[in-house]
């Protein structure tokens, strides 16, 4: 008879759960202005007065910006992980210090650091390449590269012993085994969590709209503002946030994906 | 390393061609120790193999059959004594490891293909990345060894898709194509399935009678009797026992050889 009653319960905390949702619904109708609503984040003449501009510079850039600072990033983190890797100990040392101090502060005061006080105290400005804001991207790709640094190194470490033994048996010397062995395994393995680190440094672009831009340089996160404060309206935040997740929401299936088939590989 | 090696050489031995002074051993272990933390596994290995002999090392599980095979070409950095290949001391700190390993071939119970290579890559990446080769040359050195393991029609899969024994066979022709002087076989059969364990036995043995310098850790007493040119019984951390196979299995001298071998009779 326990299971029976046990049946009994479960169905009626089920119906009550509809009950609720079904209230709260009601009540968003009825409580919520949805002309206001309507008026303030999807104003139909505003969402479309942000395009193209929306997508052929803003969502241009963010991936522009994403993709430098994902290969910058890539560089640094797979150098501060042989670093991390090395048998020497210094070097040990300063990895682990450049890993925990990037991944420790937030990006946003790496990208105020790299961004102005650093050209404050030198005098000097980081020279604009290709239109690109490179403080910003380089701040990026110091932050991306701390994170990436961990995930390349159990990478190389998930690669098995012997693939370095046998290379070194035929003659490699390590570093050559390292280049053409290990590593090219290694990345196979992490492509997953590297692709999760695109996501992230996508969204962290956003971050890049406290320095200072121009019309052909804005990102998505502040080409959305601008058209706020310019049209006193909600609507072009709605645009961006749609544009994000136009290109995230793909990415991260893909990632649950390539999960899914490392699981079923191994 | 806590100590110098025991005795120590004029830094500078003549390297000889063994091939012409057959004198000068391939491979000249000497009062070689080999410490893990405070486990003493090698307690004095005095062992020389000569050009084109083929030495069968045997022992029980965890006696240093392995560490002993990976100090010769330096895997394991040795604790204390001397290693010659072919009259060169590669336990001297100023030998380039490199240069002796390009001479050594070896073959690891895993197999340890790469395997994000093909066949083909497996074999010609070390010829070309090491000794300088060019591509062509590499993949006509790798297709004529993969032939002599009987594999060429492999060359173009990834190694996941060939069974154990066959992937055995192109880790010895990945070693083969560097042309060593000689060649190191860890247990080479201990992880395949007992049906392909002939097929890789018989290229050994086909490498010994051609007249491959090789040293064979393996638990094989029939292929140690068919193909040795001496059997070592490793024990204790030392060389208990050695001589020509049918001594050394048949009527061995000592009583720990003589125990090993009827437990590794027992389990067979
Ligand atoms: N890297 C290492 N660190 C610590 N101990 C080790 C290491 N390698 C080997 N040993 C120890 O040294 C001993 C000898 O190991 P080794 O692998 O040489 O034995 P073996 O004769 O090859 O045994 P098997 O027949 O099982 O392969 C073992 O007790 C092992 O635990
Ligand atoms: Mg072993």
């Amino acid at each position: 008879m326990a299971a029976g009653s046990r049946r009994r319960r479960s169905q009626r905390i089920r119906v009550a759960s509809y009950l609720l949702a079904g209230l709260v619904a009601l009540a968003l109708v009825l409580l919520v202005d949805w002309r206001t609503l309507q008026a303030n984040f999807a104003d139909a003449e505003i969402f479309a007065e942000q395009f193209p501009g929306i997508v052929t510079v803003a969502a241009r850039n963010t991936v522009i910006y994403t993709v430098f600072a994902f290969l910058g990033g890539l560089a640094v983190g797979l150098g501060v992980a042989l670093l991390r890797l090395s048998s020497i100990r210094p070097y040990r040392w300063f990895a682990t210090i450049y890993i925990e101090v990037f991944r420790g502060l937030p990006a946003l005061l790496t990208i105020i650091l790299v961004g102005f006080a650093i050209p404050i105290a030198l005098g000097v400005r980081f020279p604009t390449v290709l239109g690109l804001p490179t403080s910003g991207i380089i701040a990026l790709a110091l932050v991306a590269g701390a994170y990436m640094a961990e995930t390349i190194r159990a990478g190389i470490e998930a690669v098995p012993r012997g693939q370095m033994e046998a290379a070194r048996s035929l003659g490699m010397s390590h570093s050559r085994s390292m280049a053409s062995i290990v590593v090219p395994q290694a990345f196979r393995i992490i492509i997953p969590p590297l692709t999760n680190e695109l996501v992230l440094l996508l969204k962290d672009t956003a971050l890049l709209a406290v320095l200072g831009t121009s019309t052909t340089t804005k990102e998505l996160t502040k080409f959305a503002r601008d058209g706020v404060n310019a049209n006193f309206n909600g609507t072009p935040i709605v645009a961006a946030g749609l544009l994000y997740l136009v290109i995230t929401v793909p990415l991260t299936r893909v990632v649950a994906q390539l999960e899914k088939r490392n699981r079923q590989a191994r | 390393m806590s100590e110098p090696p025991a005795a120590s050489t004029p830094a500078a031995v003549p390297a000889v061609d063994p091939a012409v002074d057959p004198t000068v051993p391939a491979i000249d272990v000497v009062g070689l120790r080999k410490s893990f933390g405070a486990e003493e596994v090698l307690a004095g290995v005095d062992l020389a193999v000569g050009a084109g002999e083929v030495v069968c090392v045997i022992g029980a599980s965890g006696s240093g059959k392995s560490t002993l095979l990976r100090c010769v070409n330096r895997l394991e950095e040795p604790t204390a004594g001397r290693i010659v290949i072919e009259g060169v001391d590669i336990t001297d700190p100023d030998c380039d490891v490199d240069d002796v390993r390009r001479r050594i071939g070896m073959v690891f119970q895993q197999f340890n293909l790469f395997p994000h290579l093909s066949v083909l890559r497996n074999v010609t990446i070390a010829q070309e990345k090491v000794l300088g080769r060019s591509r062509a040359e590499a993949v006509d050195v790798a297709v004529r060894t993969l032939d002599r393991v009987g594999l060429a029609e492999k060359a173009g899969d990834f190694p996941a898709r060939l069974s154990g024994g066959q992937q055995q066979r192109v880790a010895i022709a990945r070693a083969l194509a560097m042309d060593p002087d000689m060649m190191l076989f860890d247990e080479a059969t201990s992880a395949l399935d007992p049906e392909l364990v002939g097929e890789v036995l018989a290229v050994m043995r086909t490498l010994a009678e051609e007249g491959m310098t090789m040293m064979v850790v393996t638990h094989e007493m029939g292929f140690a009797r068919r193909v040795a040119d001496r059997v070592v019984f490793l024990d204790g951390g030392v060389v208990c026992e050695q001589g020509p196979p049918d001594q050394v299995l048949g009527s061995p001298e000592q009583d720990r050889t003589r125990q090993f071998l009827r437990q590794v009779l027992e389990r067979e």
